[in-house]
């Protein structure tokens, strides 16, 4: 591993790299059952960003955490460079985690506020298995990817970051395993607009310089118009419209897809001028 | 003095620090909520924007003090300072009655354990403690129905609803006592799309039929607020640097810190599909040690000499009201967003 995030740019751009296959969560509830995510089948590509957009409840989510491997399915087959990794589990399991990373939607709750940040991102190189020696120029690297210099980041606290700083530091976090895959769980959902499109841009680059594999999850088409390639829209566990994003969002071709669309809240039209007049 | 607008004058609040510094979260705010308007109160995290909520709904707690400000409402003048010993008895019967506050993740603080009728009768009796039960049943039935709104909600557990109910249910208990004023902390912000629109939706239909008086509506999603409100005031470090209509405001920006937080929203468009945004270089100060001047300035795509040495007079033109160097000297002229964000 002593060539952990250095920059391999992928060569078969388009390519599958992570797949899921028919696959299916259910969950038991009182009285029942939900099925959470419905026979989904979608292929991550290389170097490119794919964004699953849907509302609350749509098993975005739910889809991610067995991307992660954090929860088991209830049938189909999630597919790594070809190879099953559906029910994998140990060293090999680790290895998995190593290429497929992800970030969470709060920053807020994914940090140790007694850790400072450096102390956070050398225990997470235990998993890298990096062999003695190098810890900090490879610290130093990933903090430069996402716009951090160690010198000012290293000795920091959570409390003294603002919320797109420690979004940057978790991606650095995730940079370090030298991932060929990032999954962003409504990652930049919790910050100012402001900072928002610097994580996006962060993103976008590391797609262009690292061809990153990004799963960008969101509920936020805006975003996923500013970040995607291709677009994936769930509802209640389904997918209902898959395509580029030029496809999804200007010609969207699904009722739930124009749904998502009239509801976005635009800055130009204000709710109230269909029938607004002033108040006096 | 007027009763048909509140007037918040000259709120100032510190957090006290350790270091013996106090901290000023809120500087020298002045804000006016005319009756039947929702007023809008953006900018990024840590701008001051919640801490003037809780400054205005009089839950200023310890290390946070309001030093200075008075609230006109209701034909009454308050003075909002908590330095005054006696301010938080005397403070406590406005509170949900005059005053309503709907904090930030307001619907994840629902007791688990209560249904949503329990809730509504707590939250009358705490205002009069011989509250009957059916009375407080049927005021709150009949909201919902005013609301288009299934009653059955009232005979939830709270996790029996989803977010986007939680959160118009709250809104509804929080305003069941008709309050001259409403301050709603980023209520749609934990929210999806559909739901956020419900929301904005009911806040438009509640203003209509009068049940509260008028609205802040504190959020750092401008698109939101520009479906929702008249006006619109945009803080940063602690003051408010534009005022105005909300069209106005969208359309013709006269401060850059404005232009900037406009040209970062991202709207499913064809010109978000190919524009590159930069946001905004730096991060808001330290409100500690405020830049001199302008407090703008670091980050500022205009700053000219004069806005590090001196502080920006609030000018007006017409209802639009803003603080900066620049638009002194562009008189009318919208600031422009490509050269912020070239």
């Amino acid at each position: 591993m002593s060539d952990a995030a250095t920059p391999t740019i992928a060569a078969d751009t388009g390519r599958p790299v992570l797949s899921a296959r028919n696959v299916t969560k259910q969950f038991k509830v009182a009285g029942g059952q939900i099925t959470a995510v419905d026979d989904v089948s979608v292929d991550f590509r290389a170097g490119k960003v794919l964004a699953v957009v849907g509302e609350s409840g749509s098993g975005k989510s739910t889809l991610a955490r067995m991307l992660l491997r954090l929860m088991p399915v209830t049938s189909g087959t999630i597919t790594y460079l070809g190879k099953d990794v559906t029910n994998i589990s140990g060293r090999e399991l680790r290895a998995y985690w190593r290429d497929v990373q992800a970030v969470f939607q709060d920053p807020f709750a994914s940090f140790n506020q007694f850790f400072s940040v450096g102390h956070m991102l050398r225990r997470s190189l235990r998993l890298a298995e990096l062999s003695s020696g190098g810890e900090d120029e490879l610290i130093e690297k990933c903090l430069g990817y996402v716009g951090l210099k160690s010198a000012d980041a290293l000795h920091k606290f959570p409390h003294q970051l603002s919320g797109g700083q420690r979004q940057r530091v978790m991606i650095a976090r995730a940079l370090m395993m030298n991932p060929k895959v990032l999954l962003a769980d409504e990652a930049t959902s919790m910050l100012d607009a402001s900072l928002r499109v610097s994580v996006l841009n962060v993103l976008q680059d590391l797609r262009e310089t690292l061809g990153l594999t990004v799963l960008f999850i969101t509920h936020d088409i805006g975003q996923a118009c500013y970040l995607a390639d291709e677009v994936v829209v769930m509802e209640h566990g389904l997918v209902v419209e898959h395509g580029t994003t030029d496809e999804v969002i200007f010609e969207p071709k699904h009722d739930y897809t124009k749904r998502l669309l009239a509801d976005v809240p635009d800055l130009k039209g204000s709710l109230k001028s269909a029938n607004w007049q002033p108040r006096s | 003095m007027s009763n048909d607008v509140v007037r918040a004058t000259n709120i100032t609040a510190v957090y006290a620090a350790d270091s013996g510094r106090d901290v000023p979260a809120v500087d020298d705010v002045t804000l006016e909520v005319p009756l039947g308007t929702i007023v809008g109160l953006a900018g990024e995290s840590g701008c001051g924007k919640s801490t003037l909520g809780n400054a205005l709904a009089m839950i200023a707690n310890p290390p946070l003090y309001v030093v200075k400000g008075t609230l006109e409402i209701g034909g009454e003048t308050i003075d909002l300072s908590t330095l005054d010993p006696g301010a938080n008895k005397r403070h406590r019967r406005y509170r949900g009655d005059v005053v309503s506050l709907l904090p930030q993740g307001a619907m994840n603080a629902v007791s688990p354990t209560l249904k949503i009728k329990d809730l509504v009768v707590d939250v009358l009796r705490a205002h009069d403690r011989n509250y009957a039960k059916s009375d407080a049943l049927d005021l709150a039935t009949d909201r919902l129905k005013m609301l288009d709104m299934p009653t059955r909600v009232l005979d939830s557990y709270a996790h029996q609803l989803s977010g986007g109910m939680k959160q118009r249910m709250v809104t509804v208990v929080s305003t069941l006592l008709n309050p001259t004023l409403l301050i709603a902390d980023e209520p749609t912000s934990a929210l999806d799309v559909s739901s956020q629109k419900a929301l904005i939706e009911m806040l438009l239909a509640m203003v209509e039929k009068k049940i509260m008086g008028g609205v802040i509506f504190i959020t750092h999603d401008l698109p939101v607020l520009s479906m929702v409100t008249d006006r619109l005031a945009i803080m940063y470090a602690g003051k408010v640097v534009e005022n105005g209509r909300t069209d106005d405001l969208v359309n013709n920006a006269r401060h850059p810190y404005t232009s900037a937080l406009l040209s970062s929203v991202l709207d499913p468009t064809e010109h978000t599909r190919t524009k590159h945004v930069l946001g905004i270089p730096g991060s808001p100060p330290n409100l500690g040690d405020p830049p001199s001047g302008c407090r703008f300035h670091p980050r500022c795509a205009f700053a000219m000499d004069v806005c590090s040495a001196k502080e920006p007079a609030t000018l007006s033109e017409g209802d639009h009201q803003f603080a900066c160097w620049w638009a002194q000297e562009h008189p009318r002229q919208t600031v422009p967003m490509e050269v912020t964000h070239a």
